[in-house]
């Protein structure tokens, strides 16, 4: 499960991952980190099991926190090219069987480098 | 031993035996290259990639007044028109003067899937042709001819890229990342038609081809045809092309492009051909060039083949780099199957070339004025360890006469640079080896870089010298700015 992670001013100071890593002995991933001035967004990965305990733990500290449901898709511009295999830094695509590009969504971390690398203008975010 | 006339005979019958270039490596295989070349008639090959140099030759008919096109435009996307009064030449890659990320390519995909384009034209205006502009909107039924020609089609093999700066980088063959990020290679490799005719035996002027669901010709090698890689020129007609095999795309930073499908029967008329198409990916070599370099002469980092490619995965400097195809496998198979079908059917016939593709032919590079490149003004490196003491670099600048000593590593790769500056400084300071003196973010040059670019990086840095290097950072030499003018002056 991906969560992503918002914190604000107060929060952002905190050593939050730590403090939930050691209450829920849960292991958690950092896949991504934006830090601003007075905010900041992290997306982690946690395993499926304790993925409610540690949203629970993380909320109670002040941190918003949002499942990733809606990961990168494709629509019928694919012509199965596979440029965007060696740039994903999560390797969510993969040539199958048919040599058809297939998409492990649920290891994308919502960093676009896919989106601006396609030809053919195939991947998006959906709204 | 077959001729294509007693296959075309088959296909009338319907006792034509058609496998795919993929089959066919089974085959041969299993049952060796004499046999298969009694069992298997046509061998159909594919591949679908970005082809640039494609476009189309449109007729539009006469306007009343008549116009001869000054300069015409097709959705904003400006077509040749130094041709007849209404003939132009719409190419790929030409970008639309209004709307971002939209070409040439797009245009003609447009056409293709049964829609209308806006046309602009201006006129001359002379006696026979009047008129000086028109606006109007045209689909493929309203236009008398729309031909497919295009100069440079289906690289048999292509140089794979990568990227040895650490900035990404954007081409034609995509998004390259910093560091040996990652390689993009194009082509398929042993389902490619010419690699599965590598005599181009049964390719030329005059055979029919698969192009983009529609039957196209081959009308003759491409431009900057070099075996083994050689390229094909080819035409058909735009009207009968189908869009599942046509897609327009754009390649960010560089410009609009078109992703291409070309199917070609191969007629197995003996066992030399029978063993051709069993080529395997294994045998097929190309290198991978670093675009890191922005020159013509782009370094080699290393050769590789078509297998090492598709597996996914190479090894660049020890390291394991992720590969990207840039053809599709999977629509250059389907392109098989469909020509295959097409074939067993009765609906495509054979046609033997009336003038081969040539087997041998040079690419050469741009006549230039002369260009002076670093290699000639450079001279030997006297090359230290960053753990020699400074006394003994002291010794060493008086006794070569020079003021610059790059520092290297056991391999001769550049670590740093110390210059005779750097050693006075050390003696004040009371340093005493050159690692702790030397600079380590050196400003460099390649042999073949032209010498302005080694002149521009003196003056940006204000520096009195670079070490030379190659694309491994292995210091090759040295220049200076003595050197240069010394030199320059002579000449």
């Amino acid at each position: 499960m991906l969560l992503l992670l918002r914190f604000d001013a107060k929060t952002v100071r905190e050593p939050i991952i730590s403090i939930t890593a050691i209450k829920t002995g849960a292991l958690i991933n950092i896949l991504r980190a934006d830090v601003g001035a007075r905010r900041g967004e992290i997306i982690v990965e946690v395993p499926d099991e304790k993925a409610k305990e540690v949203e629970k733990t993380i909320a109670e500290m002040g941190v918003e926190v949002h499942e990733i449901t809606k990961t990168i898709a494709r629509n019928d511009n694919c012509v199965h090219c596979g440029l965007c295999v060696s740039i994903c830094p999560t390797e969510v695509f993969y040539i199958n069987g048919d040599e058809k590009i297939e998409l492990r969504v649920e290891k994308c971390i919502h960093c676009g480098s896919c989106i601006g690398v396609c030809p053919t203008n195939a991947l998006y975010f959906p709204i | 031993m077959k001729t294509v006339e007693e296959i075309n005979e088959k296909i009338r019958n319907g006792d034509v035996v058609v496998v795919t270039a993929k089959e066919m490596k089974e085959i041969v295989s299993q049952i060796g290259p004499e046999k298969a070349a009694k069992d298997v008639d046509v061998v159909t090959t594919g591949t679908f990639g970005a082809m640039c140099s494609t476009g189309a030759i449109f007729n539009f008919g006469h306007a009343d007044p008549p116009i001869k096109f000054k300069k015409v435009w097709l959705n904003d996307v400006e077509a040749y028109a130094g041709l007849a009064a209404v003939d132009a030449f719409l190419g790929v890659t030409k970008p639309s003067e209004t709307k971002e990320l939209y070409g040439g390519a797009h245009v003609i995909e447009e056409l293709v899937s049964g829609k209308e384009v806006e046309l602009r034209a201006i006129g001359f205006g002379t006696d026979c042709y009047p008129r000086k502009e028109i606006e109007t909107t045209v689909s493929l039924e309203d236009i008398n001819q729309a031909v497919m020609v295009n100069p440079r089609n289906a690289y048999q093999r292509y140089r794979a890229a990568t990227n040895s700066s650490d900035k990404v980088l954007r081409t034609y063959m995509g998004t390259l990342l910093p560091h040996y990020g990652n390689v993009t290679y194009a082509g398929t490799g042993e389902l490619s038609p010419m690699n599965n005719d590598p005599d181009f035996r049964t390719l030329g002027v005059g055979t029919r081809i698969f192009l983009c669901g529609a039957k196209g010709y081959i009308i003759g090698e491409g431009t900057q045809h070099a075996p083994p890689f050689g390229t094909l020129m080819v035409k058909g007609n735009l009207k009968e092309m189908k869009p599942e095999y046509i897609k327009a795309c754009y390649f960010p930073g560089y410009a609009p492009s078109i992703f291409l499908g070309i199917g070609i029967p191969i007629p197995i008329l003996d066992a030399d051909l029978a063993r051709a198409t069993a080529i395997r990916d294994s045998e097929i070599k190309t290198t991978i060039i670093d675009f890191g370099v922005a020159r013509r002469g782009r370094p080699v980092v290393r050769e590789v083949s078509y297998a090492e490619l598709k597996s996914g995965k190479v090894e660049i400097n020890g390291q394991e780099v992720r590969v990207s195809p840039l053809s599709s496998y999977y629509v250059s198979e389907k392109i098989m199957k469909e020509l295959k079908k097409l074939i067993e059917k009765g609906e495509f016939f054979l046609s033997a070339p009336v003038e081969r593709v040539k087997g041998s032919e040079v690419f050469k590079p741009m006549k230039q004025k002369e260009i002076r490149v670093v290699r000639e003004f450079m001279t030997k490196a006297i090359t230290i360890s960053e753990n020699l003491g400074i006394e003994e670099a002291a010794e060493l600048i008086v006794k070569n006469n020079v003021n610059h000593l790059p520092v290297v590593d056991e391999e001769g790769t550049l670590k740093g640079i110390v210059t005779s500056w750097d050693i006075a400084r050390a003696v004040t300071k009371g340093a005493r080896k050159v690692s702790e003196v030397m600079t380590r973010n050196v400003i460099t040059v390649f042999p073949e870089d032209p010498i302005a670019i080694a002149i521009s990086k003196l003056e940006k840095f204000d520096i009195s010298a670079l070490p030379v290097i190659d694309a491994k950072r292995k210091v090759l030499g040295i220049v200076t700015s003595e050197t240069i003018s010394r030199l320059a002056e002579v000449s």
